[in-house]
């Protein structure tokens, strides 16, 4: 009996379900860059949690190397993703996404 | 020696390659000396092949290269035949073909364009030899195109001209529309026998009954075909007009060698056509309607040229009249002796042209016997021999189809000499108009006369000699000769002898040359009275002809009629079609589909308005959809 299982598999469900949840709507109703930013990465870790908790609760080491790689993408967008922000930033002076909306038709 | 066989196609085409590449650096000497050393090799190899053949028994030899074509059960290996029938055609192609590229050296040597036409002249060789040397109707579709292509290309040889232009291109529309029952009869011969090698389907249709349809129709396809290339009725026109190509091209290609395809096709599937009587009729009276019909025309016309032209498609239907009545051995004679006196009349026919400065009218002519000795003598020999003088080559062949056709059905046989009568009025017509009487040019042409030079002169001298003593290969048994001609073709025509049972007497025999040798000789006389006697000229442009005489000399007005009944209303219907079809309703289509696009999209783009909170929205709200179907 590992620590994950002392708390039932249920609380993981609804634990990473508002995570995601929150992520969502951030990503959707925010519009600083760097909020929605941070809520993608809320989101990369509620199923980040989801994996480990199953992984642990079925006795399956796959989900636990599926979170690493999971986390070795994330820091890479994150350096990708921030240099992008970086340049946005010093170009319009603001990290308000409705600022881009020059790429249109 | 028939291990080489292979090289006597390769040479010609070499030289093709060889000059078609690099021709236009080269001196004149040298494209000559490749044009003909290439041929003459390939002469000497089929001569050596000749001799093989009678020296040894086995008279038909496969010889095979490499697989050609295998797709599923079809199987089909480039391979050649040499037989009595395709080493007698080598002969024919390689040797006249090679004094006809002599005799090129000269008439061509002062056009810009030499090098092509050596080229082209080479390239059709290849093509001729690949179309009687083929084991297949495949390959002898091959170089049945092939020759087509290079009777394109050598009619159109002065491209800049557009009326010789036309004639190409008539000339090879025409010859589709044989070529298009040529390719139907081989798919037919291919579903019935499962193969096209000559040695299967002769094997296999040994066993079908006499009269089979199948085989009539077969029979029939391939006739269209040789229709088309040995200008029979209806598809002649364009061989007349093909006399627009340099005079050697008209010597070579119109006259002895691709023209005669059609006979060559018809002989060599001979044992179909036994098999298939009705196909046989069609042929003797498609045959004697041409012959009897291009010779009327041939009476009136005044372009040396034209005369010959009209003789070939007369002469031609000749021996189509010789395998319609079965005397395939007569038709392939013919083939032989006509290409030595036809070569030998178009070559002396372009002397005089070389001579005149491009003259081509034989009333501007006239006298030339003095100035061009060798021509005339040559000239008359030929005359001679296409006429049937006893003696010369032309007698024995013709001779040989009159008794077959007498043998067969009596008003072929009058028919027959109907046309000989005509083809000795205007064959001495021509050669009294031309090289009797007094000089009728301007006084430039009269200075500018000359005989040829030895390049020209030579062919003509050696092709004379052919046509003098070329029939004596096949002196008939009645004039003490063996015909040795139809022992060495018998291997080919064996099967189909069965068919030949009933036979001359003797007496008879000799009765039709007498009548055959009187006929002849009245209609000199006629010719001789009218030409020289009485000095009658034809009539100038001019003047208003009767109305017979200007049927003859409008030909008939075919030309027109085709143009009026078929091409017009094509013209007419391809018109209707263009404006209606083509511009109404596909471009109608094809635009409105366009257009349709255009508009959607005019609409659709909106969608991308640049708003990332919008995208993001879209994103999301797409994700859960798919989920959504996915898990129900």
């Amino acid at each position: 009996m590992s620590a994950i299982e002392v708390v039932p598999l249920n609380w993981y469900l609804m634990l990473s379900t508002i995570l995601f949840t929150i992520g969502v709507l951030g990503v959707l109703f925010r519009r600083n860059a760097i909020i929605i930013f941070m809520s993608i990465e809320l989101m990369l870790n509620a199923v980040n949690l989801l994996l480990v908790a199953f992984s642990s609760y079925l006795s399956d080491s796959k989900g636990q190397v599926f979170v690493f790689f999971i986390m070795a993408v994330a820091a890479a967008e994150v350096a990708v993703g921030l240099a992008i922000l970086m340049m946005v930033y010093r170009n319009t002076k603001s990290s308000d996404i409705n600022v881009l909306n020059k790429l249109k038709w | 020696m028939i291990k080489l066989v292979y090289l006597i196609p390769l040479l010609p085409l070499i030289g093709f390659v060889i000059i078609g590449l690099f021709g236009k650096t080269f001196s004149k000497g040298l494209i000559g000396i490749i044009g003909c050393g290439s041929i003459l090799g390939a002469f000497a190899l089929s001569l050596g092949i000749f001799f093989e053949l009678i020296g040894q028994t086995e008279k038909s030899i496969t010889i095979d290269l490499f697989s050609w074509i295998t797709a599923g059960k079809l199987s089909i290996p480039f391979s050649f035949l040499i037989d009595p029938l395709s080493s007698l055609f080598l002969l024919i192609i390689t040797g006249v073909g090679f004094l006809i590229h002599l005799y090129s050296t000269g008439y061509m040597s002062h056009d810009e364009g030499f090098y092509r036409f050596f080229a082209y002249l080479n390239l059709f060789i290849f093509f001729m030899l690949l179309l009687v040397l083929g084991s297949n109707y495949l390959i002898m579709f091959v170089g049945w195109e092939g020759v087509g292509l290079c009777s394109y290309l050598l009619i159109g040889f002065w491209f800049k001209n557009t009326a010789y232009n036309n004639a190409a291109k008539k000339a090879f529309i025409m010859n589709r529309i044989g070529d298009l029952g040529f390719l139907l009869g081989i798919i037919l011969i291919y579903v019935t026998f499962g193969s096209i090698s000559y040695h299967d389907v002769f094997m296999q249709a040994k066993n079908f009954s006499t009269g089979n349809p199948v085989l009539t129709a077969i029979t029939l396809l391939l006739f269209v075909g040789a229709m088309g290339k040995s200008a029979q009725l209806p598809l002649y026109t364009w061989l007349p007009d093909a006399m627009a190509g340099p005079t050697p091209v008209s010597a070579l290609i119109h006259a002895a060698t691709m023209v005669t395809a059609g006979i060559y096709m018809i002989a060599r599937s001979n044992i179909l056509y036994t098999l298939a009587p009705f196909s046989m009729e069609v042929v003797a009276v498609v045959g004697v309607c041409t012959a009897l019909f291009a010779a009327t025309i041939g009476l009136a016309q005044n372009d040396i040229k034209k005369v010959l032209a009209y003789s070939t498609v007369s002469q031609l239907g000749y021996m189509f009249l010789a395998l319609g009545v079965g005397a395939y051995t007569g038709a392939v004679f013919h083939v032989m002796t006509h290409a030595f006196f036809k070569a030998l009349l178009f070559l002396g026919a372009g002397s005089v042209i070389h001579a005149m400065g491009g003259e081509q009218d034989i009333r501007s002519m006239g006298g030339l016997k003095k100035y061009l000795p060798i021509t005339h003598l040559t000239f008359l020999l030929g005359t001679l021999a296409i006429v049937g003088f006893p003696g010369f080559s032309g007698f024995f062949s013709k001779d040989e189809i009159l008794a077959h056709a007498y043998e067969h059905n009596k008003v072929l046989w009058f028919l027959g000499i109907l046309t000989a009568a005509m083809t000795t009025f205007y064959m001495f017509r021509l050669y009294f108009l031309t090289f009797k009487g007094d000089f009728r040019g301007t006084h430039d042409q009269e200075h500018h006369l000359h005989e040829s030079p030895k390049s020209m002169t030579i062919p003509l001298i050696v092709l004379a000699i052919l046509s003098v003593i070329g029939g004596f290969i096949g002196i008939p048994k009645v004039l003490g000769g063996t015909h040795f001609l139809d022992h060495f073709l018998k291997p080919v025509f064996e099967d189909s002898s069965f068919r030949m049972v009933h036979h001359l007497s003797e007496g008879t025999e000799l009765m039709l040359m007498a009548v055959a040798i009187s006929v002849m000789g009245i209609s000199l006389y006629y010719a001789f009275t009218t030409y020289v006697k009485n000095k009658t000229l034809p009539a100038p442009e001019s003047e208003e002809l009767k109305p017979i005489h200007k049927l003859v000399y409008k030909k008939y007005w075919i030309d027109e009629i085709y143009s009026t009944v078929i091409t017009k209303p094509l013209n007419f219907i391809s018109e209707g079609l263009y404006k209606v079809i083509d511009n109404e309703l596909i471009d109608a289509i094809v635009n409105g589909i366009g257009s349709l696009i255009k508009w959607k999209s005019s609409k659709i783009r909106l969608i991308q308005n640049g708003n990332i909170g919008f995208y993001i929205f879209v994103m999301v709200i797409s994700i859960v959809l798919i989920l959504f179907t996915r898990l129900i």
